[in-house]
């Protein structure tokens, strides 16, 4: 029995690796943020919506496979949440019947093994009573091959035989046991000790005469009862074995169903949230891998907007931006300091991440070529180590990035080569975007390098894309990335005016 | 006479001032949260944070701090010392056992275990330090401290309670016998071991080397409840040893004197330090005494190398490069630039730990070194973008060094790391001028690692310092700093094609 919720013809495998750059794209993408929206506190579902995140689904019907699972769930979320309660509840009163202390005997295996099926038994009618009353109501190819499977296999006839056998385990009194008679009439193995002798103390001279002091501690025999057990559990064995193992597969049926169902359980979570931000949130439309050419790559959006930031904003006030760069193998975004080019630079990573894992995107629309894998490479802190110096670091991890870089990736590039001086930063990031969008890489690249932006710009490539953050004449910020030519200064004065003119006047204050 | 030489502290001659707190974050920057983390590495009893936490800005009192630590540079007497914390140690565990353990008598046999110890540190102590004369004032005081403390009623009456409760309790003897349930406590009368009696038995069969078939048995010092019956009894057996024991408690219960659990303590400041820096001595880098001042900035240091760095470079410490640096008459800031990874951050961490090390009356990393003692040390080093403030780099950075400015005074150090790389350069030129000028207003000293050029002879208080390279390979560094002008070679695209990073490699490797 399989739930194949997440793929139409595999399972959700939580054990499998995640990619090796996770650790990098969670901190440059905010993902944690993401993810405890889609947990809600829950640290299985954090773990599940993480891999789901990382699905890399690169066919576009198996993402329109997950979309229609997730629009069901969107339509029905009481009963996806019934159903994922009943595999919760399987899994984690599974775990609370009590097993044995100490070593396992056949008896208390199968003894619990019992327990478990019974468990087992009543979550089966759960889900069939789901079945019958709500399997009509969906329409996605994933739900109704769940629906029709679970009506098969667990219908009436089924259940009141798992029924019958439970029943017959029971356990019971004066159980019967095989067994061989040795000598004398008794049974083989047994071992009979005596206790050491303690008479010599007795026949020491002057041994009562001696002053002294005695107590008495309360005594207890169990020998008898443990020879008894044993004998029992000797009979028991295989019976309990087999019982034990079929109660794991079903455990893991649960376990995969749950697994699977908390994937989207955690999307209608973070669903609830964007919407409380009043912001949009809509299915992407994704495109097959683009093998002729940049021509033909899709990329565009409609009031896309950087998830975790909306989700931190008090009120929700984060704002959408559209995208038009169909075609487009390099976009280079310039501009104001804190004009909300990194924000941009992440909304995009994330909706990238977010369509190829069949899931809804932060934004009114978006339509994308699937890509094989998204890099980041954002400037970090300097190394604690000490061992390398900025630039250093931030070569080592390009040139790890390169090493697994194929025709098809989407790089993410955030004031990469700003550790060294303008001319040489521009140098170094000039020569590695030339090599990598040659080898069919697409790059976004937020930077503040005037001498690159400026020199790719005249170059009137028209596979290239120039975004600039706006700043009203006045020196405020819009927050909107328009497309623009770079321009030689990032207003970094008024922001230095504004912070120590504040400083004073609050001193003055 | 006595009163000039009255013993207060091994850390201090002054009544104790209120400490001043350094600031975790400066340490951090300074990578001195990993030197002190090392240094109290095995030592957390004794809770030295505090004390590393607390630099002074008085010369006599660091004066007072390296006359200690060259007496201690003395094998005898520092091996003295480390005996002495050892058996204090001791006696903690042991008096720990006397405080969590439940039966009276057990108790009472632990404490008298740890009073033993403690009677046996001091005295041993003591005739070390009589021996040995060292000559600083700290120990001088602390010896003469320790003369009049063993004679003193309360030592002596200590010692001799401990001689006889001993002895009395050393001459007891019983057995106990078990039968069943039954246990029966007596006195010993002289009966034979049984395993003897069964090995005579049975000698007549003994041939060679046999198998072990003893089990090992854990021996937790708490006993069960049976135990602590028989000891019950055993002690209604011998009345009089056991009053004595349970005197000799009640009269010596605060037998632990102040000042010597205060120097047990505080003198681990010192024996810290020079374990920590033992092996890199011993690896053939070399520390000094500064000369400090807190009224002259004309500093200057030969061969210093950054600690942290040194210690994680252990045991091949010795490749630690080792600069020089001064500052002379009107001369206050360093501007370093150079190459990346040509020792930059090093030299501003080295700059920043030289000044706050010999605050603390320690030896510092350096040859040869004439310091200044700052009333605070800021740092302003790089920080990474925090989602949780919305505020962007450049402006957290411009906040974090207005903070630094208003706080800092002309006898402070600031050491500023990378500051304002994020933006561009015409936006890290024009506030790097404005912080420039504003410390050179304070004439505070300090250091101010960059790229931009044009900082480094921008007043009569800069001094340029630049990273140099070795002539015939420009990708390879050699992490001295030189004072000559900046001269904007950074030598980039070398160290990006030690990476596999130009065009052309890039071609190769995805094609």
């Amino acid at each position: 029995m399989k739930a194949f919720l997440m793929y139409p013809d595999r399972d959700f495998d939580l054990e499998r690796d995640l990619p090796p750059n996770e650790a990098d794209l969670s901190s440059d993408l905010e993902l944690g943020v993401l993810l405890r929206a889609m947990a809600g506190g829950d640290k299985y579902l954090f773990e599940v919506a993480r891999h789901g995140l990382h699905s890399y689904l690169t066919s576009p019907p198996e993402i329109v496979y997950r979309q229609h699972v997730l629009a069901d769930c969107t339509e029905q979320p009481e009963v996806v949440r019934d159903l994922y309660d009943v595999a919760v509840s399987a899994i984690t009163e599974e775990k609370g019947i009590w097993g044995w202390l100490g070593r396992a005997t056949p008896e208390t295996i199968l003894h619990r093994s019992r327990q478990v099926m019974q468990l087992y038994l009543g979550m089966f009618r759960r889900l069939r009573d789901i079945t019958d009353a709500h399997a009509a109501g969906f329409r996605s190819e994933g739900f109704t091959r769940l629906f029709a499977m679970l009506a098969r296999e667990l219908d009436d006839e089924y259940l009141a035989e798992m029924e019958a056998c439970i029943g017959e385990l029971a356990f019971r009194r004066g159980t019967l046991i095989s067994g061989r008679l040795g000598k004398g009439g008794k049974g083989m193995g047994y071992v009979l000790r005596r206790q050491p002798e303690q008479s010599w103390r007795d026949r020491l001279p002057g041994m009562n005469r001696s002053p002294g002091y005695s107590f008495v501690i309360p005594e207890r025999d169990d020998n008898g009862m443990r020879a008894l057990s044993d004998l029992n559990d000797r009979g028991l064995n295989g019976t309990a074995n087999a019982l034990a193992q079929s109660a794991d597969h079903i455990k893991a049926f649960f376990g995969m169903l749950r697994a699977e169902l908390g994937f989207y359980l955690g999307c209608l979570n973070l669903r609830d949230r964007l919407a409380a931000t009043g912001m949009p949130v809509g299915f992407p439309e994704p495109a097959g891998p683009a093998p002729a050419g940049p021509s033909r790559v899709r990329l565009s959006a409609r009031r896309l907007y950087d998830a975790p930031l909306a989700l931190s904003l008090p009120d929700g006030t984060a704002v959408g931006n559209d995208l038009d760069a169909d075609g487009k193998q390099l976009i280079m975004i310039t501009g104001a300091n804190q004009g909300g080019k990194s924000t941009f630079l992440r909304s995009l990573g994330l909706a990238q991440l977010m369509m190829q894992a069949g899931m809804f995107v932060a934004a009114e629309s978006f339509t994308a070529s699937v890509a094989a894998a998204v890099f980041t490479h954002f400037k970090r802190e300097e190394d604690a180590t000490m061992e390398k110096g900025k630039l250093d670091e931030e070569l080592d991890r390009m040139s790890g990035i390169a090493g697994q870089i194929a025709p098809g990736v989407l790089l993410l590039c955030n004031e990469s080569f700003a550790s060294t001086n303008e001319r040489e930063g521009s140098e170094i990031a000039r020569q590695i975007i030339r090599a990598l969008t040659e080898a069919g890489i697409r790059i976004i690249f937020v930077t503040h390098l005037y001498d690159l932006a400026e020199s790719l710009h005249t170059q009137h490539d028209p596979a290239m894309l120039f975004l600039r953050a706006e700043r009203r004449p006045d020196g405020s910020r819009t927050f909107r990335l328009p497309p623009g030519e770079p321009l030689p200064t990032s207003y970094g004065q008024d922001l230095y005016q504004s912070v120590f003119r504040t400083a004073d006047q609050a001193a003055r204050a | 006479m006595t009163t000039a030489l009255q013993f207060s502290s091994i850390l201090t001659e002054q009544p104790r001032q209120a400490a001043g707190r350094a600031d975790p974050a400066v340490l951090a920057d300074l990578n001195l949260d990993q030197v002190f983390a090392a240094i109290t590495r095995g030592r957390d009893e004794y809770d030295l944070m505090p004390f590393l936490k607390a630099p002074l800005h008085d010369a006599q009192a660091v004066e007072y701090r390296h006359q200690i630590l060259q007496d201690m540079q003395d094998e005898a007497l520092s091996g003295a010392l480390a005996g002495f914390a050892g058996q204090m140690r001791q006696m903690r565990k042991y008096l720990a056992l006397s405080q969590e353990l439940r039966y009276r008598y057990q108790k009472q046999e632990w404490f008298l275990e740890a009073a033993d110890v403690y009677r046996d540190a001091v005295s041993t102590l003591a005739a070390a330090l009589a021996e040995l004369s060292p000559a600083s004032r700290g120990f001088t005081a602390f010896r003469r401290y320790l003369a009049d403390y063993t004679q003193s009623e309360a030592f002596t009456g200590l010692a001799a309670g401990i001689a006889k409760v001993t002895g009395a309790l050393a001459s007891v003897r019983y057995c106990i016998t078990i039968k069943g349930s039954r246990v029966r406590v007596t006195r010993y009368e002289g009966e034979t071991d049984y395993s003897t009696e069964v090995q005579r038995t049975f000698a007549k069969f003994a041939s060679g080397a046999t198998r072990d078939y003893r089990i090992g048995f854990r021996n937790p010092a708490d006993m069960d409840h049976v135990e602590a019956r028989i000891l019950e009894l055993v002690a209604r057996l011998y009345p009089d040893e056991f009053a004595a024991l349970d005197g000799f408690c009640a009269r010596h219960a605060s037998y632990l004197d102040a000042t010597i659990r205060a120097f047990d303590r505080e003198v681990q400041f010192y024996a810290a330090y020079l374990d920590f820096i033992a092996p890199m001595k011993k690896a053939g880098l070399e520390f000094c005494y500064p000369a400090v001042s807190a009224d002259s900035k004309e500093i200057s240091v030969r061969d210093s190398f950054d600690l942290a760095l040194a210690a994680k470079l252990m045991p091949a410490a010795s490749a630690v490069v080792r600069n020089d640096f001064q500052l002379r008459g009107p001369e206050r800031i360093f501007v370093v630039t150079g190459p990346n990874h040509g020792g930059k951050t090093t030299f501003a961490r080295m700059f920043g730990q030289l000044h706050y090390l010999a605050g603390l009356g320690y030896p510092v990393p350096a040859r040869e070194a004439v310091l200044f003692l700052p009333d605070q040390v800021f740092t302003h080093f790089e920080r990474e973008e925090d989602l949780a403030t919305l505020r962007g780099k450049f402006e957290d950075e411009l906040i974090r060094i207005r903070r630094v400015l208003d706080q800092a005074t002309p006898d402070s150090i600031v050491v500023m790391n990378e500051s304002f790389a994020s933006t561009t350069l015409r936006d890290a030129l024009f506030t790097g001028e404005r912080v420039l000028g504003q410390m050179t207003r304070l004439g505070l000293l300090g250091v101010y690692v960059t790229f931009v050029d044009e900082l480094s002879s921008l007043n009569e208080a800069t001094v340029s310092m630049v990273g140099t390279v070795v002539p015939d390979n420009p990708a390879e560094r050699t992490y001295k700093l030189v004072r000559k002008p900046a001269d904007g070679l950074a030598y980039a695209a070398a160290i990006a094609g030690k990476y596999g990073l130009t065009y052309r490699q890039l071609k190769e490797r995805l094609s």
